[in-house]
């Protein structure tokens, strides 16, 4: 009897893709609808204590920067980095959680819907996450007068994007995750740093050549630049650049992702 | 969902093959399922049951051989398949946060169906798997039969040409159980095609209407549930919990008796002795009087015809976390 050999090289790889990925985007949003409070609340305090810490206290021994206010300087770099956490938050323990504990992505995986799918589908909501409570704090910093200009109208766009890119970035790391104590590293070494690092609490020009150039390569530095930007009315000079450094961000880490939960999932 | 191939068989593997760490888990197995039967792989934990299931609802890719689902290719052809396919897989994996309902609803549209089309179905399944009245209590809030019964429901929702289930009733309890066979009998008058993998004995006597025995990722025999007893070991099994010297005892004793036994087997101080003249061989076993814990005449199940085949229990010690 004649016998195949059924090759599966990721060479040969070719994403599974249907508008299906919103009906996990619905599931998503469905079981949100039952927790929405208590998750806003946590993600919406944590820049807000910032604000206050920082901007109004700190900020009263600190010179004006770039034409502002401390407390102006930092308020868009805020906004921007609590879109980072709460997307990275949700694609990191909340999809380990379906993944690994409710085996929700097992589940699904044996309907027609693909593989590659429900991990777009995660990452479909992680965005959506970063647009939501990006949204909610800059109606808040609209109330307090910290938005100046007319196109903090396209702030949600920014949020999309770097949505999408920290949802892909925490879903290789879920993808490739052992166990919950391996995303401590991941907001220890990787987010952390770019916290503090993306010209949120400082220009990034203070930083010597090399960390300069490093911040390019730090997503969240480009989010904190076209926030500020937009929310400020004055849009830095490169902003394009930003622009097109978030889609290529995206487009880069489209496939690892799918790649990576279907080497850990199909065996 | 009718249209598919009218063909008789549902499932055609041959020299099925996959390889899992330089490990073939499943090493060369040919068996067919035809239309309306309910199939059964029974066999200890790591016999390569849910590895195969696998392969046919796609999750796991074939390393070698061949396997055709509903006259679809499993390896390539696995989304089109899984349109006709209800799973119900071994691990829980309902959403805990959704409400039975909401479970419901939810695998509808994942089967690009529209819950409100087919809301009477979704009544009419939980009707079957008796969850009616717990509809709108959450997941999390139900027992650990009723959530294995929400699985079976869900996984009806498309109208499966086939319906797998893999190890439904592991960590029930007895009760849950029995209730969960005497559901699983109703929706196999419905003549739904199954596939069933199971390590109970009992569960593949009371379901399956043909069966495959697999140890060690290969098939070791193939029949009806009563066929397979009656051609290894006969209608009943004497059992003697033996005091002393067990290996003596079963060699004087086979010699003795090979006119009534059909075979004997040894596991531990148990030996086991096969037979269709049960009373009689126990009449003629007093002459001998041999030293015995207990004796024990009953009739064989399918958990003797593992014993005589592969030499070791196919469930010992039952005992479920």
């Amino acid at each position: 009897m004649s016998r195949h050999k059924i090759k599966s090289s990721p060479l040969l790889f070719r994403p599974e893709i249907s508008s299906r990925f919103l009906v996990v985007l619905q599931r998503n949003l469905l079981v949100y609808t039952k927790y929405w409070r208590s998750s806003m609340m946590f993600n919406f305090v944590e820049p807000m204590l910032y604000l206050a810490a920082l901007g109004v206290g700190l900020g009263a021994y600190i010179p004006r920067i770039e034409g502002m206010s401390y407390l102006e300087f930092i308020a868009p770099g805020l906004l921007a980095s609590s879109t980072m956490w709460a997307t990275s938050f949700e694609c990191t323990y909340g999809s380990f959680i379906r993944l690994q504990v409710q085996k929700s992505y097992h589940a699904i995986i044996t309907t027609p819907v693909s593989l590659d799918e429900v991990v777009l589908g995660d990452i479909a909501f992680g965005a959506f996450k970063s647009i939501l409570y990006g949204s909610v704090i800059l109606l808040v910093f609209l109330l307090l007068g910290l938005v100046s200009s007319p196109l903090a109208l396209f702030v949600p766009l920014v949020m999309l994007l770097s949505g999408l890119v920290f949802a892909q970035l925490s879903m290789i790391w879920t993808s490739l995750a052992p166990n919950f104590e391996i995303f401590a590293y991941y907001f220890t070494l990787l987010l952390t740093p770019m916290f503090l690092f993306s010209g949120i609490f400082f220009p990034v020009e203070t930083l010597p050549l090399m960390a300069r150039y490093l911040a390019w390569l730090m997503p969240l530095f480009h989010t904190v630049q076209l926030c500020r930007g937009l929310v400020s009315g004055q849009l830095p000079a490169g902003f394009i650049f930003n622009l097109l450094a978030l889609l290529l961000f995206v487009l880069v880490l489209f496939l690892p992702p799918l790649l990576l939960m279907r080497r850990r999932l199909i065996q | 969902m009718q249209e598919g191939p009218v063909s008789r068989e549902i499932i055609v593997a041959r020299d099925l093959v996959k390889h899992y760490n330089g490990r073939a888990v499943v090493d060369g197995i040919s068996f067919q399922v035809y239309r309306g039967e309910c199939f059964g792989l029974l066999g200890p934990n790591g016999a390569g049951k849910t590895t195969t299931v696998k392969m046919v609802y796609g999750l796991s890719p074939i390393s070698a051989g061949e396997l055709t689902v509903l006259g679809l290719h499993a390896g390539s052809q696995s989304r089109e398949i899984r349109k006709h396919l209800g799973v119900v897989s071994q691990d829980n994996n309902l959403d805990p946060d959704l409400t039975v309902w909401e479970n419901m609803e939810m695998f509808a549209r994942y089967y690009g169906l529209r819950p409100a089309h087919i809301a009477a179905r979704l009544r009419q399944l939980l009707d079957l798997m008796d969850l009616s009245s717990a509809a709108h209590a959450r997941v999390e809030t139900l027992s650990g039969g009723m959530k294995r019964r929400l699985a079976i429901a869900r996984s009806l929702i498309n109208n499966p040409q086939l319906l797998i289930l893999d190890e439904p009733t592991t960590g029930l309890d007895p009760q849950a159980r029995h209730l969960l066979w005497q559901q699983l009998r109703e929706i196999k008058e419905q003549k739904i095609t199954i596939l069933l993998t199971t390590h109970y004995l009992e569960e593949a006597t009371k379901l399956c209407d043909r069966l495959v025995i697999m140890d060690r990722g290969r098939i070791l025999e193939e029949g009806e549930p009563s066929a397979l007893v009656a051609k290894h070991v006969g209608p009943q099994v004497l059992e003697l919990g033996l005091k002393e010297d067990p290996p003596a005892w079963q060699e004087a004793l086979t010699g003795r008796f090979a006119h009534l036994l059909k075979g004997s087997w040894l596991l531990g101080d148990t030996l086991y002795l096969y037979t269709d003249g049960g009373n009689r061989l126990l009449q003629e076993l007093q002459e001998l009087a041999p030293p015995c814990h207990y004796h024990l005449l009953r009739a064989a199940t399918l958990e003797d015809v593992f014993l005589k085949l592969t030499g070791k229990e196919l469930a010992p010690a039952d005992v479920e976390a």
